[in-house]
């Protein structure tokens, strides 16, 4: 049979994708919130086989989701997940969109209802070029926030400490923590010198 | 203007079939004609199929114009073609008129070869499934094992949902557009209505109009105008006819006064010239009937498990006949039952008939995923 399949062609380098596809197992069942073009889910189905949807509300990366020959399924994440049952998903992940988030708590609490575990990416707040540049009087710009305060769609921005608070205040355990600044995995003092925060976490309590 | 990526010239074709077809109602069809029409070729490997189902009512002439009448363009055409987003280079596209339509296939105009006459009332009444039935024997016949994708919009999409569940193995890709997994109470009621406009009629005579030289004119004019209403938008009737009047002033009287009076009279006379009553009625039933979840106690989640198609759901936001959280209750369910599923709603302010028009993101929408449909 003549197949007219997306070509998979070598996408360019992307260390955070690479992060998230770190802690995922083979085959599993995968819902991407805030899919944006699908990228995500495509680097994941090819790497790991995931059987995924991705759930995104602009009209133009839904239309990129379909050329990606990704599954997308067109809905406001602020109203919550009910599309969605119990248990559905292996891991629902969040990759940079719970800054821009309105209903921070909520999508995680969704994020675990459908969930066995949750992946959230986000930018960190507390890397001392941000805390410079506040310092030194001004609202931060950088390549993880490259937006002016004035048009910025990141409204919940945090550090890993904060995030970090809110999970304990919502009993939610948090598995594994990452920290990259580019491609560099960053170990020592990452609330000071990460750039983007990777966090899994599940309900259960941690065991072993 | 020409039309580059127009089909031009078609025409419709017939196939008989002798064995009978046993009706969900219980009734049996000795034998019975399909109408269709195909555009582009059928590839050797018969894999590059594509089955439009044609809604309410719609006919087997989904693209292309008849050579006889300049202006009969399929009522699909802006989708299917050549170039098109239902590509017929890649494709091979088939258009079926259902099984107790009014457009060539065997219905209630159709003479009865037991008795010489047309069927009139005779003619049972059929499901989504009997047309699934119909659909899978009519594949048989050109040897498609399965189709690349099967289509459709409203009652269309309901049907191809309903091909999808009863012959799993025959259909790659479904799409559903502006449809609903069940009529809700409120659907059931606009159709009623509509078929009481004709079963009240006076020149109905219990269906068989044809032997008294009669046609229930009055009652499917009355019946289309109902429907057209719920197939727009509040919206759409507002900036297209507002409060506008003909003659400038009220006349005080139960004349045309009124732009939508106008049109919506204009709609039913034309629909009356051109459609069976018969017909009509058959088709609204077969919307009531509608349920696959029907068999699994109302669980939809149970009925789709059964499928193996991957499928793509479209619904349009000012859709308030089959209006997006009815589309929504569908993904879910093919959702849960792991089924490959992507869903849009698409932004329109046309009401239920967005389905039939061409807009671009619609149409983006339809050829990124028919293009990523391997054949």
């Amino acid at each position: 049979m003549m197949t007219n399949e997306v070509s998979h062609t070598q996408l360019p380098s992307r260390p955070d994708y690479d992060a998230i596809a770190a802690w995922i197992k083979p085959e599993s069942r995968v819902l991407d919130l805030g899919c944006g073009d699908g990228s995500l889910l495509r680097h994941l189905k090819n790497q790991l086989n995931v059987h995924g949807y991705g759930i995104e509300i602009d009209t133009q990366n839904i239309l990129a989701c379909f050329e990606n020959g990704i599954n997308v399924i067109h809905s406001d994440l602020e109203s919550g997940l009910s599309g969605f049952g119990d248990d559905s998903f292996d891991y629902v992940i969040l990759s940079q969109t719970l800054q821009a988030m309105k209903n921070t708590e909520k999508i995680i609490l969704e994020m675990l209802r459908v969930g066995k575990q949750g992946i959230v990416s986000f930018p960190n707040f507390g890397y001392w070029k941000n805390r410079l540049q506040v310092f030194s009087g001004r609202m931060p710009i950088s390549r993880c926030l490259p937006y002016e305060w004035y048009n910025t769609p990141n409204i919940h921005l945090c550090t890993l400490h904060d995030f970090e608070q809110l999970c304990h205040q919502l009993q939610v355990n948090i598995l594994e923590q990452r920290v990259m600044n580019g491609e560099r995995k960053m170990v020592l003092l990452p609330n000071l010198f990460g750039m983007l925060a990777f966090y899994r976490f599940s309900r259960e309590p941690k065991t072993g | 203007m020409h039309d580059s990526d127009s089909l031009g010239i078609v025409s419709p074709q017939r196939m008989h079939f002798d064995s009978p077809l046993s009706l969900r109602s219980g009734a049996v069809l000795d034998s019975f004609e399909l109408t269709y029409e195909t555009y582009g070729e059928l590839n050797p490997a018969k894999s590059n199929a594509v089955l439009i189902c044609h809604a309410l009512s719609g006919s087997h002439h989904v693209a292309g114009v008849y050579a006889d009448n300049p202006k009969s363009t399929g009522w699909w055409n802006n989708m299917i073609g050549p170039g098109k987003p239902i590509d017929t280079r890649r494709f091979f596209v088939i258009g079926i008129n259902n099984l107790g339509g009014c457009h060539g296939s065997t219905g209630p105009i159709s003479i009865n070869s037991k008795t010489g006459k047309r069927y009139g009332p005779d003619f049972p009444l059929v499901t989504t499934g009997d047309w699934a039935e119909t659909y899978a024997r009519f594949a048989d016949r050109l040897g498609i094992d399965c189709f690349a994708a099967v289509i459709g919009g409203s009652l269309g999409g309901m049907s191809a949902l309903q091909l999808a569940l009863d012959a799993p193995e025959r259909v790659r890709h479904t799409i559903v557009i502006a449809a609903a997994a069940k009529l809700t109470a409120q659907n059931i009621a606009f159709n009623d209505v509509a078929r009481q406009a004709i079963l009240t009629d006076p020149d109905f005579y219990g269906g068989d109009y044809y032997s008294h030289g009669t046609f229930p004119r009055r009652g499917l004019r009355l019946a289309r105008m109902l429907g057209h209403i719920t197939y727009l938008s509040d919206d759409s009737m507002a900036s297209k006819f507002g409060r506008e009047l003909r003659n400038g002033t009220f006349a005080f009287n139960f004349g045309v006064e009124f732009q939508i009076e106008s049109y919506l009279r204009y709609q039913g006379d034309k629909f009356a010239d051109q459609f069976d009553a018969n017909t009509y009625l058959l088709m609204t039933k077969a919307l009531d009937y509608f349920d696959p979840a029907q068999d699994c106690d109302g669980d939809l989640q149970a009925a789709f498990a059964r499928a193996q198609a991957d499928f793509l759901v479209l619904s349009f936001s000012s859709d308030w006949r089959f209006s997006p959280e009815r589309s929504r209750t569908i993904v879910k369910a093919l959702v849960a039952s792991k089924r490959n599923v992507s869903y849009a709603e698409i932004p329109s302010s046309h009401g239920h008939d967005s389905f039939l028009m061409k807009d671009d993101y619609y149409h983006q929408l339809m050829r990124a995923y028919m293009h990523n449909i391997s054949i």
